[in-house]
This record gives C-alpha cells, structure tokens and sequence, in this order.
C-alpha cells in the first residue's frame, strides 16, 4: 500500500530510546535517511538545517487559491488555511457553515468585505507562529476588528494571542499524542485531546484584560485555551477535530456556532430596529 | 471535590474464597484500596474469610475481621465498629451481593451507612438484562436484540422470534457468567435453558439473538464525581464472541480497529457510564463489532473493579483499584497524580508502546469428562500475561508463562501435525486454538481458510504466520550458519533458545537449548529491559516495571545492594494459586528487611507480587529457565529463592544448581530428594520413622507385583505431583491395570509409586520452620475427612481436635528429626497419617506450602517472614517472643471451596487429585458448631478413588 502510493514508511525503531533521548535534551532536528548510511554526515546534515524557531512553514503547506465549500446551512465562515486538517472543515460544514477557505498569503480584505462572512476562523498550521505572524498578524487582526467572533485552532490559536499582543515561546518538548488531558476552566471538566505543537502562548506574557485562560493542560499547567475580551473571539492549542483521536472537546465547534447564531441575531435585531 | 472528611471509618468487604471467575484479582484490588484510604488517614474495617490474602494481613487495616461472608457477620462488625461509609466494589460480585441485599433490607441507611465506589441501583440496572437494554435504547446505544424468559415456554417463544437457534443464555445476577452458553440445536435447548432458570438467583434468563463470531472488546473507565471519564485500556479478545472473556487470549491495546471504530466505541463507553447512577469508580464496558463493517453492540457494562481492571492495571501500569477507591473517596481525577510519573496527571489514558497477551490456564485434567470447548460460562482457572515489543514475541512469551510444558507457541517437537486432527480442533473453540492455528500454517493452511473456520480476525492470523514463517526459514539452517540479523528475528518474535534448538535440530543433527544459548550470547544479542510507564517514556517514570525485548536500550539500572531474585508461582490453576503468591509478597517483604534488594520475576497479572509497588523490582517476565537466567544474569543477584513459588519455581532448581547458582535455604539436592519418594521412604527408614509400606515401578506388571506384596488398597502416583496430580487409590488388581495402563499411554517414561493406603487413618498436616539449631512449629493441623483426601481438598483444624499427647510429642520428635537430617534451613511441610496411635510419614515439603497463609492468620505471626529470614540467614533464637507466639486462643478451621457448580457434568468426588479452588478460614469456639459438625458428619462421604 505504502509502496503504491509511493509513501515514505519507518519501523523498528526503539521509540522509548528516541523519545527518553528527547525528553531530556528537548526538540531537536532529526534525519532519516535510507541513502546516506554515515552517521556522521548525517549528523552534520541535521545540524546544518535550520531551527524550527524562527521557522516559517504554513507558507508551504497552506493552498494557492481561494476555495468555497459549500453548506446546506445559512452561516458563512471565512477560514485561512496554514495547513488546515480536513477534520476541521468536516466539522464546520457539517454544523451548516459554507467555507471560504484562503491561503495564508496575500490581501483578501476587499473580498472579505464584500463576502461578508458570519465568523473567521483561524487553522492549525507547522512552524514558529512568530515567523507565520509577520504576515498573517494582518488578517487576524482585521478579521477581530470586525466584531463578529473568531475562532482558532493549534497555529491560529497563537495568532490570535500575538495579535493581542501576548507572544508565543517555544517549549523544551512539544506536546504530542491522542492522550493530552485538558481541563475546561469554566466546567471543571477534563477533556482528553489529541495535540501536535511546539510552540505555546506564553503564561509569564497574559494580559488579563485581553484575555482570560480558558483550559489548561493537566500534565505541565500550559495554556490550551484562551477567551478574548475585546472581541467575540475563543481559542484552542489543541485539535477539538481530532481523527484521528478522542472527541472529548468537539463541543468547541457549537459553541462556534452558538457565537455565530447569537452574532447573527443580533445583526437581525439590529436590523428590524433600524427598520 | 476533594478527600471527603464527612466519613473517617470504611469498611471493604473482600471476595472471599476463590472461585473460578472471581480469582485472587480483588486481593489485588482489595489490597491497594486498603493501602490508598489507610495513606489518606481513613481508619480502615476489613472482612474476609479468605486467609491466603495479603488484604488481610495486620498492617492493610486497622481492624481485620477473618469471618465468613455473610450479611450476619457484616450485621455483627457493623453494630461493633460503626463505620461512616461501605466500599463493596472490591470484593467482586460476593462483596456486592452482600452490599445490595443489606442495601434492600434497609440496613445501611438504618445505620447511617453511605456506599461509596458504586451506585446499588445502577449495579441493579446493569445485571438486570432487561432493565440494562431499556437504559441503553433510551440513550441510543446499539444492542444484540434479546428479551427475558422467566419459563421454558417464554423462551422458546422468544426464541423463534429472534429467527431461531443459535441463540445465547444468560441467567440474570451470576458471577463468571455461570449457568450461561450457546445453544446450538432443539436437543439441548430445554436443558440450557432449565439449567440457566435453576441458577439465576431470580430464576430469569435472557434469551439473546447470538453475535457469535463477532470481535470483541473490552473497555475499562474510571469516573469521579464530577464526572469526568477516562478510558485506562481497551482490550481486545482474539477469540471472537462466544468464548467469555476470561477463556480468551487477549491482546492489548486492541490491534484491529481503525481509530473511527475505537473512537465509536470510546464515545459509547463514557455514555454508558454517564448512564447509570452518579458513583465515582471503576467501570468496565464490553462490546463486539461485526467484522468488516462498524456494526456495534453493546454487551454489559460492569460498574465495579473487575478481573478485567486487574488486567488492565498490569498492561498499563496504571493503578486503577488504587485510584477508583481514591475517587470513591471524593478526590477528582484532576486532583490526582499518576503514581507512575508522580508528577503528571492521573487524569488521563494511557499510551501503551508495546503490546500485552493474556492467555487463560484451564486445568481440565482435573475433572474427568468436563466439556473443554470454551462457551460463555468461565471455565478458566488461572491466566497468565506477557509484555513483547510486537505481538508475536507476547504470544510466545505468553505461552512460556503459562506452564503446561511448552516453550513457546509450538516448535518445540509437541506437536502431532496431522490435517484432519487440526482442522476439527479448530472448528469449535478449544483452550489449544492459537496453537493448532500455528499448526494449520505449518501444514500450508491460508489466512482465508482459518479465518472462514474460526472467525479470528485475520491480522492475528497474518502475525502467526509469520511467525510459522520463520520457523520454516530456521529449519534448515546450522547454529553456525544462522546470521545474526534472522537470530536477532527470532528473538524479537519471542522464540525461546528451546524453540530455536528444536528448529535446528529438523535437519541437521541435534543442537541443544544451552548451545543455542551460548551462540547467541556470543552474537552480542542479549534483551534489554524497558520500562512499563503508562506514557510510552513521555515523562520520566518514578517505578521499577519492567519486561525484556530484543530491542535497543536497557532501562533498568542495576544498583550496587545486595540482591536476592525471588521467582513467583506463574498462573493460578488447582493446587497452586494466591496461597503461594501470599508467601511470595511475604518473602519480598522479609528479604527488604533483611537489608535485600528484592527482584521478583512473575507473570501472573491477578496476583499482588506483580504490583509495582511491592518489590524493589518487578521483571513482569514468564517464569521461564531462559528468561528468569536472562535476568539473573543482568542483576548478578547473590542468590535465588525458589522456595515460595510452588512448582513453577521449583522445576527450575536442578538447572540453577547446573548452573553453579546459590539457591537460598535448604539445599536443593535434600529438596529434589524429598519428591523422589523412593529415597525418601529410605531415608526415613534410616531415621527409624514409619512410613507407609511402598515401591516403585515402571510397568504395569512391576505395579501389580507390588500392590501384592503390600496389599489392597494401594495409593498410585506418578513420579513428580503437586496438588495430586494423577494420583489414584485402587482397591483391587483391575483398577491398578486400567490406571497404570493409561498413564503409561500418554507418559511411557513415567515411573509410578504405590503406597499401601492406610484406611481410616487420621491425616495430619505440620508446617514448620527450621534454622539447622532450633525448630518452630508453625502448626499442627489435623484433617476432619480421612487419609486419602487431598490435603488441600480437606477440612483441616489447627490446633488437632483429638490428638493423643503421645502422638503429638510423636510428631514434633519426627519433625525435628526430618528437619535436622534434611539440613533444612526455612520451611519444612510433612505430612502424617495417624493410625491406631501409630504415626507414618506421608511425605515432606521443604518449600512454602498452601497452608502457610492459614496458619499465619490463625496464629497471627508472620509465618512465611520467619522461614524466609531464616533461610537469609537468620537464627530463630534472634527472633522476638511476640513474633514467634500464637494469639490463637481455640480453634481455626480450612474449609476448602470446590468448582463443581461450574462443570455440571463432573460428580463431586474427592480423592487423592487436588479438586478445590480455595479455602475460607473460620475461628470457633468449639465442636458444636456447624463449620465442624457438617464436615465430620460427611467426612467419608466423597472419598472416592
């Protein structure tokens, strides 16, 4: 299968070796190679790439053109795509969004204008968020100055705190894997999440009057969720998505929509007031 | 929330004796609660009658009530201690019974009582099949489609409804399923089903559609008070539905479901249990799924600690009775940290980076005539578990762990290959499967075809076939020619040296199991030992759990203390079970005080020794020659105890002395020598102790020969028993011939001994303790039922009830003068038969025996630490007075506990073949009572041949 589809595969390799050897010495570059067999070179090679900080990937990942998927639903989203996993538009179409998915380069703000959409969302992505920021850090914060709510995802989450001003640090090790147990701060309730980043906002940097902690990762005390007070805004370090992985926190995506529904109301009230 | 202080005192009701499905797992569970409400300042009541217990031993509780279990006794300790709140969820399915009845009668709100770590009512919903079914339609949750009978006639007409036969019953409110199955034709419809009615405490049955063939799953929750819900392991059964979940071999984590049909199944299981009641704790959920479509149906949902959770524990590391009786007691599981890594969350699902077999021990040798296929009734006694970096090397190990003689799944020259045989074993489920699925590969079977008959998924097929695969490809080879990288192979899928010397030796002349051993060494291919952490090495882990793989790093660190390397007693089976794992928790502890570092090597996941936290080290490895060497080996201890593992440790003494490696105690040659009963009888001749007249024999005639000379009846035995196995006694010349005759068939290299059997003696069964200077008696225990009752199958009351002075002064002279011509240094069993004033040594046992934890907690000292410190070294003189006096003021009682409700079609007889399961103890004041007048009454009445 893997050779029909011309997909690299790896096995048999001592994982607790590798993962014991990264717990102590923290994220590192790594190579595999099935050519080159010198260790040295290869180590050299490693050495000699660039560090993921400062690194900037969504670029890479992220598609060219605009696209719309559409919806049997009346709302309309526009997301921007760092890397988006397909999970999230599942979630999103199925719970009646139509999708304007935008790469994460260039300037749609005059067809954002015109589209008018119902909520922004903001996608998961690889890569320091500080580099990806340096342009995106634009839209998002355009898409905040449009009061109508925001959401975002892994990448997108620490987009939205650096549009806040609250900056992201890269952690010792990255958290990984299906079994990352969440604690919901409004509920008391622990999700348990599938997560995949190595950068985090930075707890030392909260700003308390633009943001509050809305969840946090039981095994270290990291941020994993944010709420934004000046605008309808809420965000996630981990993937709520998750597939594959539990579905503990899907819950975020209706409460998307409970804040798109409520937006929406208000624009219709709005509206039969000025009528 | 956290610690509740509204309740100080609690009581936990414990399982009881054993019994096939309800095992020594909920000592394992009782005793961690125990330990986790004594750590969080509760004052802890205890009742068991089960005295082979670690939960019961002095320090797990505060007050320790060793009486029977029932709603008397529990009335009784209840208006005597006064607790604020009942744990009965780690006494398995006796400890909630007691619960609810008392719950029914209105007795723990009467007293104030509040039950914590289950909900009665949401247990009552789960056993009820009928109500559990109407809860789960209600919250959208797929079932097999089932309806209730309460007549023969109901279910009759239920059954047409489902569209006929197949179809399964379940008695509602019975423990292992019992009085459950499939029936498969008209003919044993009506029986089934009366049987199912007959045992069901309410006389109800549920006729259910069969899902026969399907996958199935297994699932274990916790969930605290907040309701916060997480899945600790998902199990998956190899042998598909229809086998109950204790006969099958398991594999964990589950191998074959993509992760949309885990997360269905992980959604379904934290709705189930959302479901039914509001109580913090355990929980275990059991599905199956249609093979090759996302089909599900839920099954049950047992809202307890469960041998499942045992399981579980011991494949992840995680601690599940520990933390359930934690959030029983008001802690979240967000307040809790995973005792593993001490400073991660407990909140959490484990990671499992390797993978876990769980193979099931039957002893269907036992009992003559037992239906062995394997059905929804348990008909398991035992199981063992083992850990591989991939599954073929757990299956392997799983099948070295088991003792039944095998070095691994199959190549190792058991096997009789022939078509036909194979393919009718494999028709209908049978203990052997997996082997004879190995053997239909080696005859050029397919995937397909064993999958069509069987219904095992076919990853698990394609697993074994690679592993007949190699096999093959070893076959022809030469030690010598063999490359390091195909011997890495074999290694890293499991093949013990044992296998490997069988492979070479098909073609090119015999290689043995020690030169493979040596070649391999000498390839530089040693395993490493990794660590069992609950987060695939995430976070560092705080505890010493380990197993060996042929891969990469070694995680245990060796220290510079001096060692001692204890070896466990393997699976549970008939004869030998917890009372041994009792001795061995017990040794550990008294190594540790003897300044030891304390290595155990186990592979029994119900037992305590295999909790992390008992020994210094826990190697969770089969009790295996080349395994425990591999790790005697890499720890270079000073020594080895055998002595507190029964059989399984002992058969590997004679290779240790080959070996050149201490064994600590009595010497091994005085241990081997006690079991040949020939030199033994001629020993005590020396000594001047009479023994019963005997010889030996290697034929049928030479057996004849003798039983003449010596006269009828006679005892048989075959040479090398524990727990009796295959003993016989014959009255006359015919029954001889036809016994010895079938021994011979299936054993040809076996010698027998015959003992003249001595009618109507008194059996008298001694422990002692021996130092080479002084001796202790441990105690005297005279059996109610005559000579020729196995020891462990009778009622046995310490101190003797009708004992002369003369003969007891008699016994303790013998004892000493046993003990002193043996070099015994620790434990020293014998038995005697008492006839007409006169004493006869029936054998002794230079080893921990199973009446060990009896006489610990009847006497109330440390009978096991005492023998095993003295094999250490120390002198019994050095012992304190207190530890040495018994604080028994009258009598204790061992009754045995027998399986027979379980193999319908075996008539209860007792004879010289060990029968029972377990054993409760029971403390009277004198012979008027029922616990003795009942056996003395029936005393001869089931002695049989």
């Amino acid at each position: 299968y893997l050779e029909r589809n011309g997909i690299v595969g790896i096995s048999g390799v001592d994982t607790r070796k590798l993962v014991r050897h990264i717990r102590s010495k923290g994220v590192m570059n790594a190579v595999i190679s099935s050519e080159e067999l010198d260790e040295e070179t290869l180590v050299k090679k490693a050495q000699g790439w660039d560090d993921m900080e400062g690194l900037e990937l969504a670029g890479e990942v992220t598609r060219t053109e605009p696209e719309t998927i559409h919806s049997d639903g009346p709302f309309k989203v526009a997301a921007f795509d760092y890397g988006i996993k397909q999970s999230i538009v599942d979630n999103l179409v199925k719970r009646g969004c139509t999708l304007r998915i935008f790469p994460a380069k260039g300037d749609f703000k005059e067809e954002l204008k015109k589209w008018n959409p119902d909520g922004f969302f903001f996608s998961n992505g690889p890569g320091d968020p500080n580099a990806t920021g340096k342009y995106a850090l634009d839209v998002v914060k355009y898409a905040i100055s449009t009061g109508k709510p925001v959401f975002g995802i892994c990448l997108g989450h620490q987009l939205m705190a650096l549009a806040e001003g609250i900056p992201a640090k890269k952690m010792f090790v990255g958290h990984r894997g299906a079994n990352q147990p969440v604690k919901n701060m409004d509920t008391g309730l622990v999700e348990i999440t599938t997560q995949n980043h190595g950068f985090a906002v930075d707890e030392d940097a909260i700003d308390e009057s633009k943001v509050e902690i809305t969840h946090i990762n039981l095994n270290d005390q990291t941020i994993e969720g944010l709420r934004f007070k000046n605008f309808p805004g809420m965000s996630v370090q981990y993937h709520p998505e998750a597939s594959p992985g539990p579905h503990d926190s899907r819950y975020l995506f209706d409460r998307f929509m409970d804040m798109i529904k409520e937006g929406t109301q208000i624009k219709q009230m709005k509206h039969i007031s000025a009528d | 929330m956290p610690r509740r202080d509204d309740i100080h005192k609690i009581l936990i009701i414990g399982s009881g004796p054993i019994v096939i499905g309800q095992a020594c797992e909920f000592d394992y569970s009782g005793s961690q609660a125990c330990r986790s409400l004594k750590d969080d300042g509760y004052e802890v009541v205890l009742i068991n009658s089960n005295p082979a217990t670690i939960m019961t031993d002095p320090m797990m509780a505060d007050s320790i009530y060793l009486k029977p279990l029932t709603e008397e006794s529990i009335k009784e300790i209840v208006e005597k201690e006064h607790p604020d709140a009942v744990l009965p969820t780690m006494g398995g399915q006796t400890g909630l019974n007691l619960a609810r009845n008392l719950q029914q009668e209105g007795y723990w709100k009467e007293h104030d009582i509040q039950i914590i770590g289950v909900d009665i009512a949401a247990v009552d919903i789960t056993e009820d099949r009928q109500q559990f079914r109407d809860l789960m339609d209600k919250i959208d949750i797929p079932q097999c489609r089932s309806r209730a009978a309460e007549s023969v006639l109901e279910a009759k007409e239920i059954t047409e409804e489902l569209g006929g036969l197949p179809i399964v019953i379940r008695p509602s409110f019975t423990m292992g399923g019992a009085g459950g199955g499939i029936v498969w034709n008209e003919d044993e419809f009506e029986r089934k089903v009366m049987r199912g009615l007959e045992m069901s405490p309410v006389h109800r049955v549920l006729i259910e559609e069969s899902i026969f063939g399907w996958k199935e799953y297994e699932l274990e929750l916790l969930r605290d008070e907040n309701d916060n819900v997480v899945i600790i392991c998902t199990v998956e059964n190899i042998d598909p539905m229809g086998v109950h979940t204790g006969d099958s071999v398991t594999v964990a984590p589950s191998q074959t479901l993509t992760d949309k049909q885990f997360q269905m199944l992980r959604d379904a299981a934290i709705k189930m249990m959302r479901s039914i009641g509001t109580f913090a704790g355990g929980c275990n959920v059991q599905f199956a799924i249609e093979p090759g479509s996302d089909r599900y149906v839920a099954i049950e949902i047992n809202p307890r600690v469960s041998r499942s959770s045992a399981l579980a524990s011991k494949a992840t590391g995680y601690p599940i009775a520990k933390i359930a009786t934690k959030l029983a007691c008001g802690y979240n599981l967000d307040e809790l940290a995973n005792p593993i890594t001490g400073n991660t969350s407990a909140c959490f699902e484990p990671s499992i980076d390797y993978v876990v077999v769980k193979a099931p021990r039957f002893n269907f040798d036992k009992f003559p005539n037992v239906d062995e296929e394997l059905t929804t009734q348990m008909k398991a006694v035992g199981e063992a578990m083992s850990i591989g970096r991939n599954f073929p090397e757990a299956l392997n190990k799983a099948w070295q762990s088991l003792e039944i003689g095998r070095a691994g799944l199959g190549a190792d020259g058991y096997e009789e290959l022939d078509r036909k045989a194979v393919r009718e074993r494999l028709e209908k489920p049978y203990w052997d499967r997996m082997l004879n699925i190995r053997n239909a590969f080696k005859l050029g079977a397919s995937v397909e075809e064993i999958a069509d008959i069987t219904k095992v998924d076919p990853w698990f097929l394609q697993q074994i076939r690679y592993m007949v695969s190699l096999e093959n490809r070893t076959e022809g080879q030469t030690l010598q020619g063999i490359t390091k990288d195909d011997f890495r192979e074999l290694k890293q899928a499991g093949f013990s040296d044992q296998q490997i010397s069988w492979m070479l030796s098909q073609s090119n002349g015999k290689v043995s199991e020690d030169e493979v051993r040596e070649r391999r060494k000498e390839l530089g291919l040693k395993p490493s030992f990794k660590v069992v952490d609950t987060c695939a090495a995430e976070f560092p882990a705080e505890t010493p759990y380990f197993y060996s793989a042929y891969e990469g790093e070694n995680e245990s660190e060796v220290s510079d203390k001096k060692k001692v390397l204890i070896l466990g007693s393997g699976p549970n089976r008939i004869g030998q079970g917890i009372e041994f794992d009792y001795s061995c928790v017990h040794a550990v502890m008294a190594a540790q005080e003897m300044g030891y570092e304390a290595i155990m090597v186990n592979c029994n996941p119900e037992t305590v020794s295999t909790d992390f936290d008992i020994a210094d080290k826990l190697y969770f490895e089969p009790v295996f020659w080349e395994r425990v060497l591999d790790i005697y080996e890499y720890e270079q201890p000073e020594g080895v105890i055998l002595q507190v593992g029964g059989q399984t440790a002992l058969k590997l003494g004679k290779r240790f002395v080959d070996a050149g490696i201490k064994i600590f105690g009595t010497e091994f040659e005085m241990i081997n020598f006690a079991e040949d009963r020939g030199s033994f009888s001629e020993f005590l001749e020396k000594l001047d102790i009479p023994f019963p007249q005997y010889g030996t024999a290697s034929d049928v005639k030479g057996a004849v020969e003798i039983a003449n000379r010596i006269g009828y009846p006679v005892l048989i035995r075959p040479s090398y028993v524990l727990g009796g196995q295959g003993m016989r006694i014959a009255v006359k010349e015919e029954e001889l011939k036809f016994y010895t005759e079938r021994v011979m068939a299936t054993h040809p290299e076996n010698a027998f001994l015959i003992d003249k059997f001595l009618e109507d003696a008194v059996e008298v069964d001694v422990d002692a303790v021996y130092d080479g200077e002084d001796l202790h008696i441990s105690g005297i225990m005279q059996h109610i039922e005559p000579a020729g009752v196995h020891s462990g199958d009778s009622t046995a009351v310490l101190p003797s009830y009708s004992l002369s002075d003369a003969v007891l002064e008699k016994i303790r002279e013998y004892q000493e003068r046993i003990a002193e011509n043996m070099g015994i240094q620790g434990f020293l069993n014998v038995q005697y038969a008492v006839k007409d004033e006169k004493v006869y040594v029936l054998e002794a046992n230079p080893r921990s025996t199973r009446t060990i934890p009896f006489l610990a907690k009847a006497t109330g000292r440390s009978e096991a630490q005492i023998a095993v410190k003295v094999m250490l070294g120390a002198k019994l003189k050095d012992f304190s007075k207190k530890e040495l006096t018994s604080t028994l003021t009258r009598w204790a009682v061992k009754e045995p506990i027998f399986p027979f409700d379980k193999f319908p079609e075996v008539k209860k007889e007792l004879g010289p073949e060990m029968k029972s399961t377990g054993e409760t103890i029971y403390f009277m004041d004198d012979f008027n009572d029922e616990h003795f007048k009942k056996p003395f009454e029936f005393k001869s009445l089931y002695l049989s041949k």
